[in-house]
């Protein structure tokens, strides 16, 4: 199966709901009052945000005289939400190796689970990857990464539980520049944005693996769990104040969940969603691109 | 959590209750702003239409508008609806007559299952019973490590096998054990499944019968967005749950998930997640949440909270002081001590009547420190009676403290609003709403 069709396969429910209300929405109607509020419900469903929400009706709005037209208000909606989204800007490995990736980002969200297909994408490239185990504070963390690190073939650099994260990316930094490899992947442990104190932690992690290879890290990769609802909004803010974060990796995109927030994102910050997930398995993440995203939403 | 919701409806009440007289447009703009903070803290879209709705039929009412403060009336409805919409009281975990009690839990990835598992756990232990962890997620790498480990910490045994491939033939053998043992609860902590996933579901249904659980415990996430609905939904029809725990409350998720998957589902939320400690973990009490939404703080839990911290007596004598007039700074200062004592203090903040909506206190250890220095440099007298504070004391209290006169400012007007918010409390169990 190609990734394409995977990715239609994962997004099959989300479409199904979006879309089929969306299309009785626009069948043989104009865009009066009534379609505007259908159609908030339906993008308010999606977690899309009322802000968002309202940019988007205030625009179908305007362009009323010229919808009624052309009578295609579904194309107007999908050129809109597409130029939400911007161009895609996709993960790419560049410059002196190795290329650091930092994943970040609340517990639960699947950080682990994303770099271990990521680990996978780059290998089975024909790079060397290195991953490093810097969750030192879940029960177990560094069993699971250890496993994910296996089944993609990538080295594995990791400490004792329970010992100082930084330490770890240093190290794991370190090892990639003297082994010569392409690829290092920072796991972090989950986190709320909401701690200070993880937050600093997480300063100091960014600020040794600077230490370690000046440049780097390059890219601050910030995983976001697609059923999150407005607080994802939030998580990337937080984040983004307290380290920098350069792409989004939309997990969970399998479910019923629409990944409306991904407009809210892009829209408030600007930050590129660079990947998605949209399954459990080794090979189920994929590059994130708007105009497909858009597409694959939209078409039946 | 919570407190950016209670703010914008404490924006939308001031200017309602400011009001003589209200007309009918006034009360639907006010409305329009409920239930834009309601979607706003991720309320689903459908559970906001259905509230707001019946807000307008109570609140536009002849009654309403032509009573002698109207204001107050829709912010009583409002309350009111909100606290139907939570429940009204504690659900506690069923046990079983005959032990074992299984509890069964399930949910999405990265819910919270397992660490959810070992808190319950942890509960029950310290209620003297026998608890027992079974390690029934046999899909997430690492899952059966990460559960014995945190079982070890706890001291509670977990029954778990690398081999199995069935996990509900592990469920069924896992209660013969517990009865072999003597365990008295035992803990399922299932794999996370997506609610569409047919197969996985159909294997839950397999455990669900083998097992037998008195109680089936759906774990959520509070930052979930408007799939919350659909994701309880799916769970309840798949297979039936008994209660929600609702993870990861002490971010500052806006809670609009706990309010749609209540009210959707029926099913009373039983727990919440506070903190990734093994301890941080509590009874739901929805008339409580209530009162932190709208603003009230949350006594009932503070002083609780107070008797881990206080002794006995101690506890009363703060309840007396709570509810008394004679609050001084002094009381104060040995309060936030003991509050510091209490735990994280983002989570005991909100619970404090008037703390929620003072935009100076920044949760943050320092600011205790400041106002510890300045209570410090106060003289006795000025702590007993606030009225001496005049503007050449509060320089030489900003000088002495290391701090800044507006520094000074803040702790006078934070111990004032709290000392009016215990005068309401005082007067009627609890403020009919609060101060403006």
């Amino acid at each position: 199966m190609g990734v394409f069709d995977r990715l239609k396969q994962g997004l099959q429910k989300t479409r199904k709901g979006f879309v089929e209300r969306l299309e009785s929405v626009f069948k043989g109607r104009t865009i009066d009052e009534e379609t505007l509020e259908e159609l908030e419900e339906i993008l308010i469903s999606s977690d899309v945000g009322v802000k968002a929400t309202g940019e988007i009706l205030g625009y179908l709005r305007e362009k009323e005289a010229e919808i009624r037209k052309t009578g295609s208000a579904r194309e107007f909606l999908k050129a809109e939400m597409t130029a939400l989204l911007g161009v895609s800007e996709r993960l790419v490995v560049y410059g002196n190796k190795p290329f650091v990736i930092l994943a970040v980002g609340v517990n639960g969200v699947g950080k682990t689970t994303t770099i271990g297909k990521l680990a996978s994408r780059f290998t089975s490239e024909g790079m060397s990857v290195v991953i490093a185990a810097s969750d030192t504070f879940r029960a177990a963390a560094i069993e699971q990464l250890q496993i994910w690190a296996n089944r993609s073939g990538a080295q594995f650099v990791k400490h004792q539980s329970g010992s100082d994260p930084a330490a770890v990316a240093f190290d794991a930094v370190e090892a990639a520049v003297h082994r010569g490899a392409d690829v290092v992947i920072i796991d972090t442990a989950g986190r709320l944005h909401t701690k200070s104190h993880l937050m600093e932690e997480l300063k100091k992690v960014r600020r040794v693996i600077n230490k370690a290879m000046p440049g780097a890290p390059h890219e601050v990769l910030l995983v976001v769990d697609a059923t999150t609802g407005q607080n994802a909004l939030r998580q990337a803010m937080m984040f983004d104040a307290a380290i920098g974060i350069t792409g989004i990796a939309l997990a969970k995109l399998d479910g019923t969940a629409k990944g409306g927030i991904v407009f809210a994102i892009k829209k408030e910050l600007g930050i590129p969603v660079r990947l998605i997930g949209i399954g459990e398995g080794i090979e189920d993440l994929r590059d994130f691109d708007p105009k497909e995203f858009v597409e694959a939403l939209f078409s039946s | 959590m919570f407190e950016a919701l209670s703010e914008k409806l404490e924006a939308v009440f001031k200017r309602l209750k400011g009001r003589g007289l209200l007309k009918e447009q006034d009360v639907e703009a006010a409305l329009k702003e409920v239930r834009l903070a309601l979607l706003e803290a991720d309320v689903n879209f459908k559970v906001v239409k259905d509230f707001v709705q019946r807000l307008k039929e109570r609140a536009v009412g002849k009654e309403v508008l032509e009573s002698l403060t109207p204001g107050q009336q829709v912010v009583k409805i409002v309350n009111e609806e909100l606290r139907s919409l939570l429940g009204d009281s504690v659900s506690k975990i069923h046990l079983s007559p005959n032990p074992p009690t299984v509890i069964m839990m399930v949910g999405l990835h990265g819910s919270g299952k397992t660490t959810t598992s070992a808190k319950l756990a942890q509960i029950f232990k310290k209620e003297g019973r026998r608890p027992m962890l079974v390690a029934a997620d046999l899909q997430r790498p690492a899952a059966i490590d990460q559960l014995v480990t945190l079982g070890a910490q706890i001291g509670v045994p977990v029954f778990h096998s690398k081999e199995s491939k069935d996990p509900a033939y592990l469920c069924e053998e896992s209660i013969k054990e517990s009865k072999r043992q003597g365990r008295d609860i035992l803990i399922l902590d299932t794999a996370g499944r997506l609610h569409i996933d047919e197969a996985l579901m159909a294997e839950l249904k397999r455990i669900k019968e083998k097992a037998a659980p008195k109680e089936t415990l759906f774990v959520a996430d509070a930052m979930t967005g408007q799939d919350a609905v659909n994701i309880a939904k799916g769970f309840n029809e798949g297979i039936g749950i008994d209660g929600v725990v609702f993870t990861k409350m002490d971010g500052d998720a806006r809670g609009g998930a706990a309010l749609s998957v209540r009210a959707i589902t029926g099913k009373p939320i039983k727990f919440i997640g506070t903190g990734e400690k093994i301890d941080m973990i509590e009874p739901f009490h929805p008339e409580r949440v209530a009162s932190r939404i709208l603003g009230m703080g949350d006594v009932m839990s503070l002083i609780e909270k107070a008797q881990g911290a206080y002794d006995r007596k101690e506890a009363e004598r703060l309840q007396e002081k709570l509810l008394g007039e004679s609050f001084t700074f002094d009381d104060l200062k040995e309060q936030l001590k003991k509050v510091r004592s209490m735990g994280p203090i983002e989570n005991i903040l909100g619970m404090i009547p008037g703390m929620g909506k003072l935009k100076g206190v920044k949760v943050d250890e320092r600011e205790f420190v400041k106002i510890e220095a300045v209570i410090n440099s106060m003289t006795p007298a000025e702590r007993k009676n606030y009225n001496l504070i005049n503007g050449s004391r509060r320089k030489r209290i900003a000088s002495g403290s290391g701090t800044t006169v507006t520094d000074v400012n803040r702790v006078l007007k934070q111990y004032l609003e709290m000392k009016k918010m215990l005068k309401m409390l005082k007067k009627g169990k609890m403020p009919r709403f609060m101060p403006f």
